[in-house]
């Protein structure tokens, strides 16, 4: 691998949902400026990951997590780290698409409002740069003021990128960005992420093999060999590497078998 | 056959037990209109009651009712709304929320008159607040917090959690997604159970009878008694004063509380 700064980097990472052991022993470096997908069949502890990575699995009472993660080389599960700031620099967009039940104005808005911008000049500015990046601002310049949830699908998850970028991220974590919404929005969303990249750490969670080959330079791979064991790295390297000469038979296996 | 025919008849026993409910509110909401229709008149709505039959109006019966539960309705919105999110979006499930719950449903299965009586010995006498509408309408907002607290922590549970993840994923704390957008999102169910509730508290009796007392009144502060229009249906039939006015009030509070419930329908129709 070569000599690229980590923007996280995760060592034996252990999780628990309360007597499930579910990820056991994950070490992985997240490049900076890179898209990173992770792969795997259903079920073994891709959106678990995701969501250590944010610390979003606090929310889930009961669980464990072992091991350490770091961002820019700081802990983020020491005890004086503040999880709504951590959560501002690493932003998450979810699998379905879940725009508040406010304006498009208003969503977007939502992020910087709460973190103390109230300036409406500076709000209509963050407003449309942040649509204009995720591809929706020519859509929907006309209708601001109309309800998020009247939108489509695929406008909506873009509408929830717009979101993340209003509070000027670092990290974005995506889970299955894309599975909810039709292809023209698949295209757009994908298109997104090559721009997104040159400015944000992206890491996307995604079961669809072409796409991970698209839109990710570096791709892991996660398997839980028995129902009831944890789920574990099994490869991780070049996106190229990995879809033409794995090193692995499983992922070769996972891979053809998603593939054909 | 005679299977068929079992079926058929128990349809039609289960089909009038079902009509009967709509046939009896026709019946209750006809008679109160055939008898009370006669004694409305403008001035009924705009007049003071007047001599030994009680001729004239119910205007300030309507005053007290109207303040009474407005009072009752201001007092009861902070303390159950924040009961509300406290037990749907703070509380661990533990032994302190069931305690809590419990003494909601308990709350809720008092009789009214023992609310009357509370506000009474309480309200009236101990703190000194009188008959006023103060009194009453602290003992009011007792009687309609467990039903509020229900309603609005149900509204508030049934808010998707796809929208605190996404505030939370944000960087928004636990207050900020509270506020902002949980219950705005709650908000139609949440008026909506209010709104029902305030239909009950404006029909109630035993508890403002004992409360913001008797006194033919129209309230302009806090600290003035009042006769609501249910005490003052209660005193015109009970004591044969005016079956006619009895009648005359009952349909305009009937009135009143319908158009209550059909706002909260309008209300609820509204969400989503
Ligand atoms: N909140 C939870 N409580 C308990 N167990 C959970 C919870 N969420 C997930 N799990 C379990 O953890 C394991 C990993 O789940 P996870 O959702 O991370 O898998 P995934 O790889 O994202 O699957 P998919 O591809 O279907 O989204 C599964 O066995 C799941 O049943
Ligand atoms: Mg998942």
């Amino acid at each position: 691998m070569n000599g690229d700064t980590f923007k996280i980097n995760v060592e034996h990472l252990d999780f628990h949902y309360g007597d499930f052991f579910a990820l056991e022993d994950i070490s992985v470096g997240i490049r900076q400026y890179a898209t990173t997908a992770f792969i795997g069949p259903s079920g073994c502890g891709k959106s678990t990951f995701l969501r250590c990575l944010n610390r979003m699995n606090d929310l889930i009472p009961e669980t464990k997590v072992e091991g350490k993660i770091t961002l820019d080389g700081n802990d983020i599960y020491a005890p004086d780290v503040d999880t709504a700031s951590l959560r501002r620099r690493v932003g998450m967009i979810f699998q379905a698409p879940n725009p508040f039940p406010m304006s498009i104005y208003d969503n977007v808005a939502y992020g910087p409002r709460i973190h103390g911008t109230t300036n409406k000049a500076q709000l209509d500015e963050i407003v449309e740069k942040s649509l204009t990046r995720a591809a929706l601002w020519k859509e929907v310049s006309g209708k601001l003021n109309t309800s998020g949830l009247a939108l489509s699908g695929g406008q909506q998850q873009r509408l929830c990128i717009a979101r993340v970028i209003a509070v000027d991220p670092e990290v974005l974590l995506m889970d299955e960005p894309c599975s909810a919404i039709d292809p023209t929005s698949i295209q757009k969303i994908e298109d997104l992420m090559d721009e997104l990249k040159s400015k944000y750490t992206i890491v996307i969670v995604t079961h669809n093999m072409q796409q991970a080959a698209r839109v990710s330079d570096w791709t892991a791979f996660f398997l839980a060999e028995h129902a009831d064991r944890p789920a574990k790295l099994i490869e991780y390297d070049k996106t190229d590497t990995m879809f033409t000469n794995p090193s692995d038979k499983r992922t070769e296996d996972y891979i053809t078998g998603r593939f054909g | 056959m005679s299977k068929r025919l079992a079926n058929n008849i128990a349809i039609s026993v289960l089909w009038v037990a079902a009509a009967s409910t709509v046939f009896v509110l026709a019946w209750l909401l006809a008679y109160v209109v055939v008898k009370g229709l006669p004694a409305l008149s403008w001035s009924f709505v705009t007049q003071w009651p007047t001599g030994v039959t009680a001729s004239g109006g119910i205007f300030p019966t309507i005053v007290a009712t109207v303040y009474v539960t407005a009072v009752g309705f201001v007092l009861v919105i902070p303390v159950a709304i924040g009961a509300a999110v406290y037990l749907a979006e703070y509380a661990a499930s533990g032994r302190f929320v069931n305690v809590i719950r419990f003494a909601a449903d308990s709350l809720a299965s008092v009789p009214s008159i023992v609310f009357g009586l509370f506000g009474l010995a309480f309200f009236v006498y101990a703190l000194g607040f009188k008959f006023s509408m103060l009194s009453g309408g602290l003992a009011l907002s007792l009687m309609m917090l467990p039903l509020v607290m229900r309603t609005t922590e149900e509204a508030i549970r049934a808010v998707p959690q796809g929208y605190r993840l996404g505030s939370y994923g944000l960087g928004g704390s636990k207050w900020q997604t509270v506020r902002r957008v949980v219950l705005p999102a709650a908000a139609p169910r949440i008026a909506t159970g209010i709104i029902l509730a305030m239909g009950r508290a404006a029909g109630e009796t035993a508890v403002v009878m004992f409360t913001a007392g008797m006194a033919i009144n129209a309230p302009i502060f806090l600290t003035d008694p009042g006769r609501t229009m249910t005490s003052h249906l209660y005193v015109l039939a009970m004591e044969g004063i005016s079956v006619k006015n009895a009648f005359g009030t009952a349909l305009l509070l009937v009135g009143m509380i319908l158009s209550f419930n059909l706002f909260a329908r309008w209300m609820a129709g509204r969400r989503g």
